[in-house]
């Protein structure tokens, strides 16, 4: 290998890298304020690239009939709960959040995106179908469970990763699609040849991280997302509503797919399954961090891209090996660093 | 009338499953085979992650090491079975000893990561071996044989998975109820309580850890030696999940929850796609959908799972055991002699970051004293005890046990040279029995291990071991509750049983943590006369406690403290009228 080829890796690796870093950051937050691990997060990433791709080619895409049916289950859930307990108004903003709001994103990509309106449009009206989904997500599978045991969320999580998945393949069908990507001349820097879309890439990446960290470090809502994190009880003592929190979080959750999603779309084929690696990819990226800590979670995320950028150059059938494997010392010394006695005993 | 049917409930279940196949059709004797060799492999997830508490994305591949040794060794090599069997047994539990050695260290998802790690690379390795026949597969394994008969066939097969089931589920049932179970039981709270009874959580992990992969093995051999044709796919990641899925719709800590879970997640896959191929067409997909919104809906129903929710349904109340008679010991700890200095403290100091939590500590505690430890709130009570059962370690400072100067400290070291102690929060194991609870004090008292627990050699010595609990339960006032399971007790009577389980050491120095908080009246009268008693047996007793009327009534000296110092150490009398103890708990000097 020459220096040329091992540029081009670290490139390589570095943009898949940055779009772990999103998958990553995402898992992260929903983890530490819900405590669920988003498995289902991946899917939603692949989803978006498939939605784009229908866009694309003219066609409904099918994640508006997925929208649709999550959006009457939730909606559903909602209003039983509303009767049951004769809330007039929480009857209303269900409807307005759960019914008004999913229907006007379906409405739009349904008539409003003719096969000649522009990329961003088709991407902004991708993006918020993808978005609509983690909400909804969070209120059909996780609200009523919020309190239960990591093992049970994390299984519920699965579960919602198949059944997505086998949505996922009903609707889009099994062939892979590749999107559009930013178009433009490729730009040389330090010797090495950079193209639009990889410094697309990384660039939208750390403008969503550092969005998020302005949010959370910043902004009311984002503190009480952290005070919700840091201790539900204490949290819904001082007014702060931990179903409000998940909900948000799931929102961002989507979103931040959304974003991998077109990120991703152009650089790599993908089918209705692919998402179940790359989230599995992000989430190695989130554990190096600790499951809490954003910048650890970020340097992870960069490692594993950059690992199985290499990989898949030496010994390509055994790239997912290989990455599965030499993260298994960082497990350890995370781990170790987790477990220091002195922590969590006072 | 329920009772005796539910004592008699798995020998009933048995004889239903050794007729069955007389009654039903081929093709379901076959579906009801790969359900139970399923329910093989969920058991041993069920040590693994339901009782350990350890959850683990790779039982997959172990399943898939038994399978491949045993079908390698057959189809190419002509080796038999049972040598196959063997030769997995070994090389899977040399497999998980290596990586058990490495992840179960970890904690929570690390190693929940770490185990998907495993099963992703044992999916791909076999999947491009040319050895093992990449992705296309191995075949030509042959059939088991039992005295020359081969086990061909369906129902053949049939009564073999069904035997190796029953064996299975018996030896697990036998473990888990024995000494070795009851530390495996307790790892699902955390490492600490194995940890302050003398038991070393991580050697009980590892153990936890091969017997699942082990258990795997088994069900992985009769798959290869039933199906008689393997490739790698029944052995990736989804398997890994089904079995995961399986072990926690039924009920992740229930053996049965294994054989519930394996049939309900078979079943229901198989059926719906049945059903949903005539609406969707033959290449659909959606029986997932479907399948995942059930076990959505029963993780919302039913979050311990199905059999816990059946059993409460139908039989609320914990089977009694055995009856037990209260006995002693017969190979008790000597106590010191009355007056000799038990544990002495110089100077102890403990940091956390720029926070004193404990500073320049000195006391020393004698037999036959009860040392009573007041101050306010977050005056570094709980921090000393800590310090000196080897929870943490000091900063700064000696201490020495029985004369012996200690260097460092660990809560498993302390259990052996005769310290016990009790929670600030009762740390106990909600779904044991009481008396389960109180035996696990007395493990390091116990000799017998894995394998006299496994084979039944071990009945004098449970004998023992339980009625000594037993008779502890007795003394603190809840013989009546022996049967009990431990979280369905007042918080009160919690306290009381930490008492009981931490006499079972057979200490000679007893760490109360408030253990009268949440007492009623008569409770604390029959608290404070059994701390009398043990004191004059020549127990050392430290005792914090924030009901002053019960300190004062018991305490031969108190110690004060605030703000991580030492204010007052002296008889109750003379620390009553200390000026620096009054200013703080009234503010001002009185």
């Amino acid at each position: 290998m020459n220096t040329d080829i091992a540029l081009i890796l670290l490139q390589d690796g570095l943009v898949s890298g940055a779009i772990y870093v999103l998958l990553a950051t995402a898992l992260v937050l929903v983890f530490s304020v819900t405590r669920v691990v988003f498995v289902p997060h991946g899917d939603l990433v692949a989803f978006t690239a498939l939605t784009l791709s229908a866009f694309e080619s003219g066609q409904r895409p099918g994640t508006v009939w997925i929208v649709m049916l999550a959006a009457a289950l939730a909606l559903s859930l909602e209003m039983i709960e509303a009767v049951r307990q004769r809330d007039h108004a929480r009857a209303v903003l269900s409807l307005l959040r759960f019914g008004l709001v999913p229907a006007l994103v379906v409405l739009a990509a349904l008539f409003l995106v003719p096969k000649t309106a522009p990329l961003v449009w088709k991407m902004t009206v991708s993006a918020a179908l993808i978005t609509c989904l983690g909400p909804l997500i969070y209120r059909i599978v996780f609200q009523s469970i919020a309190a239960a045991s990591p093992l049970v969320l994390l299984i519920a999580a699965i579960a919602t990763h198949l059944g997505l998945n086998s949505i996922g393949l009903h609707v889009f069908g099994p062939e892979g699609v590749r999107t559009d990507g930013f178009s433009g001349v490729p730009l040389v820097l330090f010797g090495m040849i950079v193209t639009p879309q990889a410094a697309g890439v990384l660039a939208s990446s750390v403008v969503v991280v550092v969005a998020l960290y302005l949010f959370f470090r910043f902004a009311l809502r984002g503190r009480a997302l952290l005070a919700a994190a840091h201790n539900r009880r204490g949290a819904e003592i001082v007014g702060i509503s931990t179903v409000t929190a998940g909900r948000t979080v799931f929102v961002f959750a989507g979103l931040a797919a959304a974003i991998s999603g077109l990120l991703i779309g152009p650089t790599t084929t993908l089918y209705y399954d692919s998402g179940f690696i790359l989230g599995l990819k992000g989430f190695v990226g989130a554990i190096v961090g600790g499951m809490a800590v954003y910048p650890l979670a970020a340097v992870g995320a960069l490692l594993v891209g950059t690992v199985e950028s290499f990989a898949s150059f030496w010994a390509s059938a055994y790239r997912d090996v290989i990455v599965f494997l030499l993260i298994i010392p960082v497990l350890l010394w995370r781990s170790a660093s987790a477990l220091a006695p002195e922590d969590g005993l006072e | 009338m329920i009772r005796p049917l539910i004592s008699f409930a798995p020998l009933i279940a048995l004889v239903v499953a050794a007729m069955s196949p007389l009654a039903l059709p081929t093709y379901q004797v076959a579906v009801i085979t790969y359900v139970m060799i399923a329910a093989v492999a969920c058991l041993g997830l069920v040590l693994m992650t339901g009782v350990a508490g350890m959850v683990s994305f790779g039982h997959a591949a172990f399943v898939g090491v038994g399978a491949y040794v045993s079908g390698y060794l057959s189809s190419q090599l002509g080796c038999s079975a049972w040598i196959g069997l063997a030769c997995a047994v070994i090389a899977a539990g040399l497999a998980a000893g290596l990586i058990g050695a490495v992840t179960v260290r970890m904690s929570g998802h690390y190693l929940a990561l770490a185990t998907l790690c495993f099963g992703i690379s044992f999916y791909f390795l076999v999947g491009n071996s040319e050895m093992l026949g990449r992705f296309n597969g191995l075949t030509g394994i042959a059939p088991v044989s039992v005295a020359g008969f081969d086990l061909r066939g369906e129902r053949a097969a049939y009564y073999l998975v069904l035997a190796v089931l029953a064996l299975v589920i018996a030896w697990c049932r036998r473990l888990l109820s024995s000494r070795t179970g009851r530390v495996l039981r307790s790892l699902r709270t955390g490492p600490m309580i194995a940890e302050t009874f003398g038991a070393s959580a991580y050697s009980y992990r590892l153990m936890a850890f091969i017997l699942a992969a082990v258990i795997g093995t088994v069900a992985g051999w009769l798959y290869a030696h039933v199906q008689r044709f393997l490739s790698p796919t029944p052995f990736g990641l989804t398997a890994s999940i089904d079995y995961l899925f399986m072990t926690v719709i039924g009920g992740s800590g229930q053996l049965w929850g294994a054989l519930l879970g394996a049939g309900l997640v078979t079943i229901i896959k198989h059926e719906l796609q049945d059903l949903l191929k005539f609406v969707f067409g033959p290449t659909t997909r959606l029986e997932l959908l479907v399948f995942a919104a059930i076990m959505i809906i029963v993780l919302q129903k039913a979050r311990k799972g199905l059999w816990p929710f059946l059993e409460q349904m139908f039989a609320p109340h914990a089977a009694p055991g055995a009856d037990i008679d209260p006995v002693v010991l017969p190979r008790r700890r000597a106590k010191p002699e009355h007056g000799l200095t038990v544990i002495s403290a110089s100077h102890l100091q403990r940091s956390f970051g720029g926070l004193v939590a404990v500073d320049d500590v000195s006391f020393d505690v004698k037999s036959g004293e009860i040392l009573g430890v007041l101050g306010p709130n977050g005056a570094g009570k709980t921090t000393l005890f800590n310090l000196i059962s080897g929870v943490l370690s000091r900063s700064k400072g000696e201490l020495s046990f029985l004369g012996a100067p200690l260097s460092k400290v660990s809560a498993r070291d302390m259990c052996r040279r005769g310290l016990s102690r009790t929670f600030q929060h009762a740390a106990l194991v909600q779904d044991m029995t009481a008396l389960e609870n109180v035996a696990i004090g007395a493990t390091h008292l116990g000799r017998c291990g894995l394998v006299h627990n496994s084979l039944g050699l071990d009945r004098v010595e449970e004998r023992q071991l339980l009625g000594w609990s037993g008779l502890l339960l007795d003394h603190v006032g809840l013989a009546d509750k022996a049967f009990e399971l431990a979280g369905n007790l007042s918080l009160g009577h919690q306290r009381l049983l930490e008492i009981a389980r931490a006499l079972a050491a057979d200490p000679v120095l007893l760490l109360l943590d408030e253990p009268a908080a949440g007492l009623r009246a008569n409770e604390k009268a029959v608290l404070a006369e059994l701390l009398a008693r043990l004191r004059r047996e020549g127990l050392a007793i430290v005792l914090v406690e924030h009901d002053m009327d019960f300190v004062f009534r018991l305490a031969d000296r108190l110690m004060v403290m605030n703000f991580g110092r030492r204010i007052a150490l002296g008889r109750p009398d003379d620390v009553r009228a200390d000026v620096g103890v009054q200013e703080a708990y009234l503010g001002v000097a009185a």
